[in-house]
């Protein structure tokens, strides 16, 4: 096979060429099922968006729910809260962002973050810290009530998850 | 193949004695069978039968009804959550039918941060609830037998087809005697024919499996469960339909299994081909 | 057989390579440059067949172990969940099952393709005993494989095949007791099944490389059943075995399709979609089908004992049976006595198996009797027998003289 010299194809080589092909063409359909196997199953996949009723959470308060195996904070910040956070230089922060780039427009008061400290994945505690914000016992990171960084190890801001309102009340995750 | 085909005097004497000794085998277990009890149960015919085989969306839906409504006061279906009725090559419900469908039942959930268990309203990625919480209690509530779990029902029961009918039913791609016996087992409810007696607590069934008298009472009749899309409330539709319902459930895959199959057969075939004339082609000059 | 090797290194990194580890030349000493007989028909395709199938069944057993759970309580439930949930959980699950059947399938017909034309005889005994090796590493496989869905098969066939151990005498309960970690089939045993069930395979590829190895010195047997005498009687491995194998595996990969995609619980029982119930025993314990001839032999003897002893002595015959063939000549087609007799032996083979999934009583006994008997009269009467009264054709000079006189009859 090796020894051919013809210039122009054959029928014969066509036909092993096209065996050849189909036969690699199969074997790399054949594969998919195998890769696939590993992603995310539906049960899992069932469970990556989460509704969450947030009328119940009174201002001030903190809750905490799971998704996707990690714990989410809503909390519901005070008026008090809110005025502390406007007056608060953001330039300043590590990681600069304005409270109102975390939240939704209209709901303003109502944070939700994921609550996984940004350092080395420990669950800061709320309403703790010299911000009143959160404090992860770890190593002593701060976050302040909008849960952006402002002392400690951690790089960056507590991660706001993609989430929509779909209702007044109701609150969808991922 | 050719060697097989060696047709000798001998070789037919032996397919002849194979022949008679599965005869005479044969005879006598099948006499015995129907003096004692015979299941009957007919061949019906579905949807998802065959190799292009689908089901019928509006069959399902229907099924499901009766099963909610009648089957699962008694029977659990553990391994079907609500997500899956929403799922290709299924009953086809849209997701907001499922969130419903799935509210309408408490579910235990929990510890909360107190520690305690509460209840919540179902969810799309719960499963269908059981009807008691073990299987213990199930017998102390059901006179002594517990109701089977459904999930699996379409392929957890078959009637014994015996020589040669397992034979042609390869080729045939007969896989069908799961909801065959359910519908049987559904509308085989009869008086109990002369010198057979049921037990207190038990019906005679003339398609069951396990004897001739079941625990389970006669479960659906007539005008039980109201059609949403005007089929007749008849036993035999209901019968029909959450037979249906049942190999879907223990089947989810169906569709996608004979789609796939159909896919992998057709490449096939034509890769068997071109290895057919490029074998031919390669050993053309080669004689063997 | 194989000779020098004719393998030459094409460029520097392969001739640095082949001097340090000549695997390359291995390969293709075994693969491409070996002389197989040219008068090869389509039941030799069989070996490659079952070389794919070992693989596919090692692919998907090492995926299905990626989402099972070997624990009484979770097993059953975890088979439902790769079924209904993990991405083509379905396919994977069901190549593996009737995959199996299928390795079966082929493995018989590769041992009766061996029986007929004689592949086990000098110098073939080792290359035959190491088949048989196979074949039982692939039994206790397989049954140990069919308790992993923690069906009520699964349960109610781990208790009877493991209690026949309890047939040996003064020690019999003890060893059962011993297999099960227990006082029943429960827990430890499913763990252990688990744990054997995942590392057999890799046995049976060890014993596989044995078998092509000790292939590859004697060289194959051929359906005229002389050995091979010059190069005119062969053929290169690769292109022409490589693509009629390739075709015999695409064809047997269709009869797979078949049942995998339309009949996947064909080869199946329903009641191991019944998860396992330690105290509700199904009317009537069957094994897979591919145990159901050796099923019927263990009981048609009516000595649990006995029985036990027939049915590992059926295997065991297997081992001795190129001493027990006495004939010179190799391939039945040129035994014209041997060849009715091979055909009883398939047929008794495939009544033993129906007669191993009938309840055992009345005439199936009495039937599972004969037949037994007659199993046991093949190997150790007939074979030695009839080597020596029969008169067998003139048998070819080479497979060469052969071919040329099959087309010259054309």
């Amino acid at each position: 096979m090796t020894t051919m010299d013809t210039a122009e194809p054959s029928r014969r080589d066509f036909l092993y060429l096209a065996t050849g092909a189909v036969g690699a063409v199969g074997a790399a359909a054949a594969v998919w099922p195998f890769i696939d196997q590993m992603n995310p199953d539906a049960s899992a996949l069932a469970l990556s968006s989460i509704e969450v009723d947030v009328s119940a959470v009174a201002p001030g308060q903190i809750v905490k729910v799971k998704w996707r195996g990690k714990p989410v904070f809503i909390r519901n910040r005070t008026d008090e809260e809110m005025a502390k956070l406007a007056k608060m230089d953001v330039k300043g922060l590590r990681d600069p962002q304005t409270d109102a780039d975390r939240v939704k427009k209209g709901h303003e008061n109502l944070l939700v973050v994921v609550g996984v400290c940004t350092h080395l994945g420990c669950i800061p505690l709320g309403h703790q810290g010299d911000y009143d914000g959160w404090f992860c016992p770890c190593h002593g990171s701060v976050y302040d009530a909008s849960g952006r960084i402002h002392a400690g190890p951690a790089p960056a801001n507590l991660p706001v998850p993609p989430y929509e309102f779909v209702s007044d009340k109701v609150v969808k995750i991922g | 193949m050719t060697m097989i085909l060696s047709g000798s005097k001998l070789g037919r004497l032996v397919g002849a004695t194979a022949l008679a000794i599965g005869l005479s085998a044969a005879v006598p277990a099948v006499a015995e069978e129907t003096a004692v009890h015979g299941p009957v149960v007919e061949k019906q015919s579905w949807s998802f039968a065959g190799p292009f085989g689908r089901f019928d969306k509006g069959q399902l839906q229907r099924g499901y009804k009766v099963y909610k409504e009648v089957c699962s006061s008694c029977h659990s279906m553990k391994y079907v959550a609500f997500r899956t009725l929403a799922d290709d090559g299924g009953p086809g419900f849209s997701i907001d039918e499922v969130k419903a469908l799935a509210a309408t039942i408490k579910v235990q959930d929990g510890p909360n941060d107190t520690g305690d268990m509460f209840e919540r309203p179902g969810k799309p990625s719960d499963r269908f609830p059981s009807p008691f919480a073990n299987e213990e209690a199930a017998k102390a509530a059901m006179n002594g037998a517990a109701p089977p779990d459904l999930s699996l029902m379409g392929k957890a029961r078959a009637v014994h087809r015996g020589f040669p009918w397992f034979v042609f039913d390869a080729f045939t791609q007969y896989q069908e005697s799961g909801p065959d016996y359910v519908y049987a087992l559904l509308t085989g409810y009869r008086d109990a024919p002369h010198g057979i007696t049921c037990a207190d607590g038990l019906q005679y069934n003339q398609s069951f499996i396990g004897g001739s008298c079941i625990a389970m009472p006669a479960p659906l009749a007539d005008d039980m469960v109201t059609y949403d899309d005007g089929t007749p409330g008849k036993l035999q539709n209901y019968a029909r339909d959450v037979a249906a319902f049942l190999m879907w459930a223990a089947e989810p895959k169906l569709e996608a299994r004979k789609s796939t199959g159909l896919k992998t057969v057709m490449f096939l075939v034509v890769l068997a081909g071109l290895l057919f004339f490029a074998k031919r082609k390669l050993w053309s000059k080669v004689p063997h | 057989m194989s000779g020098p090797s004719t393998y030459v290194p094409g460029n520097a990194f392969t001739r640095w390579l082949d001097a340090r580890l000549p695997i390359i030349r291995l390969g293709y000493d075994s693969f491409v440059a070996y002389p197989t007989p040219r008068n090869l028909n389509y039941w030799w395709t069989f070996g490659a067949i079952l070389s794919m199938m070992l693989v596919v069944q090692l692919i998907t057993g090492i995926v299905l172990v990626m989402h099972y759970t070997p624990h009484v309580s979770l097993a059953f439930a975890s088979v439902e969940h790769i079924m209904r949930d993990v991405n083509w959980g379905w396919l994977i699950r069901y190549m593996h099952a009737n995959g199996a059947s299928m390795f079966f399938i082929a493995v018989y017909v590769h041992m009766f393709r061996g029986m007929y034309y004689g592949s086990y005889k000098a110098p073939r005994e080792i290359l035959w005993i190491l088949g048989v090796v196979i074949f039982l590493l692939m039994m206790a496989t397989a049954f140990m494989g069919y308790v992993l869905p923690w069906g009520q098969m699964s349960f109610w066939g781990a208790t009877v095949i493991t209690s026949l151990f309890g047939a040996v005498p003064v020690i019999g309960d003890a060893i059962v007791t011993w297999l099960w970690g227990g006082f029943s089939v429960d827990n430890p045993t499913l763990n252990r099944f688990f744990s054997l069930h995942y590392l057999l395979p890799f046995v049976i590829v060890g014993v596989v490389i044995l078998h092509v190895w000790a292939l590859h010195v004697v060289g194959q047997n051929n359906p005229v059943g002389v050995e091979v005498k010059s190069e005119q009687d062969t053929v290169p491995f690769t292109p022409y075995a490589t693509l009629k194998d390739a075709l015999g595996a695409a064809v047997f990969l269709l009869f797979f399709s078949w049942f995998l995609f339309w009949v996947p619980n064909f080869m199946g029982h329903p009641d191991n979609y019944i998860e396992a119930n330690p105290l509700s025993t199904p009317a009537h314990i069957v094994p897979e089908w591919y145990f159901l001839p050796f099923y019927a032999i263990l009981r048609a003897i009516p000595d649990k004992l006995g029985g036990v002893i027939a049915m590992f002595g059926a295997i065991a015959v297997l081992f001795v049976v190129p001493w027990l063939d006495t004939s010179k000549v190799r391939s039945a087609t040129y035994r014209p006595l041997y060849r009715q007799f091979f055909w009883i032996l398939v047929v008794v083979a495939v009544l033993l198996g129906w007669l191993g999934s009938q309840p055992a009583e009345g005439s199936y006994v009495i039937w599972s009797q004969v037949l037994t008997g007659w199993y046991f009269f093949h190997f150790l009467v007939i074979l030695p027998v009839l080597g020596k009264i029969e008169k067998p054709k003139a048998v070819p000079e080479s497979i060469n003289a052969a071919i040329l006189a099959k087309s010259s009859t054309h």
